[in-house]
């Protein structure tokens, strides 16, 4: 699975650019499923299986990153806009990709003084992206962040994990229930999430489900001074309860629960304070759609080191197949 | 340049009271396309069928509404305590020139003669008032009701040869454009004309009229923000200072990215090839601030490519604003280029595996 998370992971694919994930998820899944097709927004669709109910599989293909929106006219350097969620300690060094390859250094203003401790807005950044011929990038162009993933133990450690280990997810369940389902599954790899879960809304409107399961990362409670939360890295798949953009019906919840239970499949219970998935706007599409998540634990959220643990990875699948091979009763 | 930008500037329609401004399009249109409609919204949508078989669907969404203000309450000495509707910066406000209601009173907002006024600091709009001259509750009551809209009171004027002054350019030039455009042609594809209700206050009115139109691709025709003015926040002699945005005489503006939508990559080098292939100077806009009708138009039904074309204007969302004549013919010849050289195979690349 490490290959499959290492080729996802290092993809070049901020929001809105998420062409050459969908290539290689293509490649990954055309004999996985039925019917391939590719929406107005770009959101791949791979139908599995039909009769019994519609399901719709949400995992998101962006990744955060930055816009190059102005040149400076004396130094050549890049201002930037922000793609998504940036958190601002994570700037100053780090490493953005431009469409061709070409590597940028993200500076800061001021770095060794106020800059060290404190940074408010994105206009406090530029990005480096010149050779001695001058800057090979320009306004107009979008970058996502750069870093190779890496395996420690059982843990992965890369940039994009949020989402592509949901397309990883997706894509295991695909293989493991290799075409047999009674249910119409659609497996959708959606576009833009990160700038305002925009792609989801129309697939959803498009493929008009009758049960929705989007597949995110979630934050962890076990990094020091953070959020209070149950979830823990390596403690198994993690059943959302509610989130800022969706509170799961309690049948959903129990749907996950009783499944995870009867295949021994290790589970936590996800209560999310502050972030939202694809399943929120899947919920209210058309006249409203009975949607849940399953959410991978994730440490260092939106940062180019993002960690998971395999043995979570693997619970997922395995929760999202044995969801997908019985009959659904809600 | 257009025979209805003055009139539809100086016409009054803040968000939700779109009347004037859609009494003004129907009249301007109503020779010139089919299917003229008034959607329960209020939007006005109306059909140019194309030449092409078959012919591409292509919405062109303005819209009519502008900000403004709406009246909250009346105090006892016959002052209005008002809101605004839509983005507006308080700093603007002292001393401001308004029309309140229906029947377009004349009023101002008051402000206190710098005698009695040393603090320089901003003054929130919840301690401002407006004053139509009544002295009483009972005499502003005959006059004004809470939730009558308040408009910006600016008349149009030609400031050279080839600048224009006036208010809600943002968006009455889009809907210029539009008009000028269901008056031009015929193209090949089939325009969908959108002329919207509620941009302003979330992109309301686009919504529900590209759920009705299910258009195969959509143009937001916007009059957006030219930076090139001092920034207030900034030391104006600090030339490292960011400035991203738009030039004014610079041509059409082509959208990137904003905080309401990221334009196809296919589609913005489709726009950019039309505008080089035929002379059409243009500027790129990658400045983050505000969103547009597209914005809500691309996430309706089960997806539709989207892109914006705006013309650039100074000092937006206030009540005098400036546009250049070549930036309208230029703006207008780019989405007329467009609409001729669209066909099935420039929408394709999003959908092909």
């Amino acid at each position: 699975m490490f290959e499959l998370i290492k080729k996802l992971t290092e993809a070049w694919g901020p929001s809105g650019y998420e062409h050459r994930v969908r290539e290689i998820i293509a490649d990954e899944v055309r004999d996985l499923c039925d019917e391939m097709r590719v929406d107005g927004l770009g959101n791949l669709i791979c139908r599995v299986g039909s009769g019994g109910k519609k399901v719709m599989i949400a995992a998101h293909m962006d990744e955060i990153g930055v816009m190059a929106n102005y040149t400076e006219p004396e130094t050549g350097y890049l201002r930037f806009a922000n793609i998504g969620g940036l958190i601002y300690t994570t700037l100053h060094g780090n490493r953005v990709q431009f469409e061709d390859g070409a590597i940028g250094v993200i500076g800061a203003h001021d770095a060794f003084g106020k800059g060290r401790t404190s940074a408010n807005g994105v206009d406090q950044f530029y990005i480096d992206v010149q050779t001695e011929n001058g800057s090979v990038a320009r306004e107009g162009q979008p970058a996502s962040f750069w870093r190779e993933a890496q395996q420690r133990g059982n843990r992965v450690i890369a940039k994009a994990l949020d989402d592509r280990i949901g397309c990883v997810v997706a894509i295991e369940a695909m293989r493991k229930l290799n075409k047999q389902t009674p249910h119409e599954v659609y497996f959708v790899f959606t576009v833009q999430e990160e700038v305002g879960i925009r792609g989801a809304k129309a697939a959803a409107y498009g493929v008009a489900p009758d049960i929705g399961i989007a597949l995110d990362v979630t934050a962890t409670g076990d990094e020091i001074h953070n959020r209070k939360m149950a979830v823990r890295l390596g403690g198994g798949a993690a059943i959302k309860v509610h989130d800022t953009s969706l509170i799961v019906p309690p049948a959903v919840v129990n749907w996950m629960v009783n499944i995870a239970e009867a295949d021994s499949i290790p589970y936590q219970r996800e209560l999310l304070v502050g972030g939202g998935t694809d399943g929120g706007a899947i919920q209210v599409a058309r006249a409203g759609v009975p949607t849940g998540c399953i959410s991978i634990p994730t440490r260092f959220l939106h940062t180019t080191s993002e960690t998971v643990d395999l043995g979570d990875v693997q619970a997922c699948v395995d929760l999202l197949a044995g969801l997908l091979s019985n009959p659904i009763e809600l | 340049m257009s025979d209805y930008l003055q009139a539809l500037s100086e016409a009054f329609g803040v968000s939700g009271d779109e009347r004037a401004v859609r009494k003004i399009v129907l009249d301007a249109i109503k020779d010139h396309a089919e299917d003229i409609h008034i959607d329960a919204l209020g939007s006005v949508t109306a059909l140019k069928r194309g030449t092409g078989t078959p012919a591409v669907r292509v919405m062109l969404a303005a819209h009519m509404d502008e900000v403004g203000f709406m009246v909250t309450g009346i105090d006892s000495n016959g002052m209005l305590r008002f809101t605004n509707v839509g983005g507006i910066d308080e700093r603007i406000l002292p001393g401001l020139r308004v029309r309140v209601g229906a029947n377009a009173l004349p009023g101002a907002i008051l402000w206190t003669p710098i005698h009695k006024n040393r603090d320089q600091n901003v003054v929130k709009m919840s301690n401002l008032r407006i004053d139509i001259g009544a002295n009483s509750q009972s005499a502003a009551e005959s006059k004004v009701k809470p939730g009558d809209r308040v408009a910006f009171d600016s008349e149009f004027t030609e400031i050279t040869d080839r600048i224009v002054r006036g208010k809600a350019f943002d968006d009455r030039v889009g809907c210029a454009l539009l008009i000028d455009v269901l008056r031009g042609g015929p193209y090949p594809v089939d325009v969908l004309a959108a002329f919207t209700v509620q941009e302003e206050i979330g992109l309301r009115g686009a919504l529900a009229a590209a759920q009705r139109l299910e258009p195969d691709i959509a143009i937001a025709l916007e009059g957006t923000t030219a930076h090139d003015v001092i920034d207030p926040d900034a030391n104006p002699d600090d030339l490292t200072r960011p400035n991203p945005g738009c030039k004014l005489a610079h041509g059409p503006v082509l959208t990137i990215m904003d905080r309401s939508m990221i334009v196809p990559p296919h589609l913005v080098r489709f726009l950019r090839e039309t505008a080089e292939s035929n002379d059409i100077p243009y500027q790129i806009k990658t400045a983050l601030g505000g969103g547009t009708d597209a914005g809500s138009i691309h996430t309706s039904n089960a997806g539709i490519p989207s892109a914006v074309i705006s013309m650039p204007c100074r000092y937006i969302h206030a009540p005098r604003a400036l546009l250049h004549r070549d930036d309208y013919a230029n703006t207008l010849r780019l989405i007329q280029a467009a609409l001729n050289a669209l066909t099935p195979g420039v929408i394709a690349p999003a959908t092909t595996l």
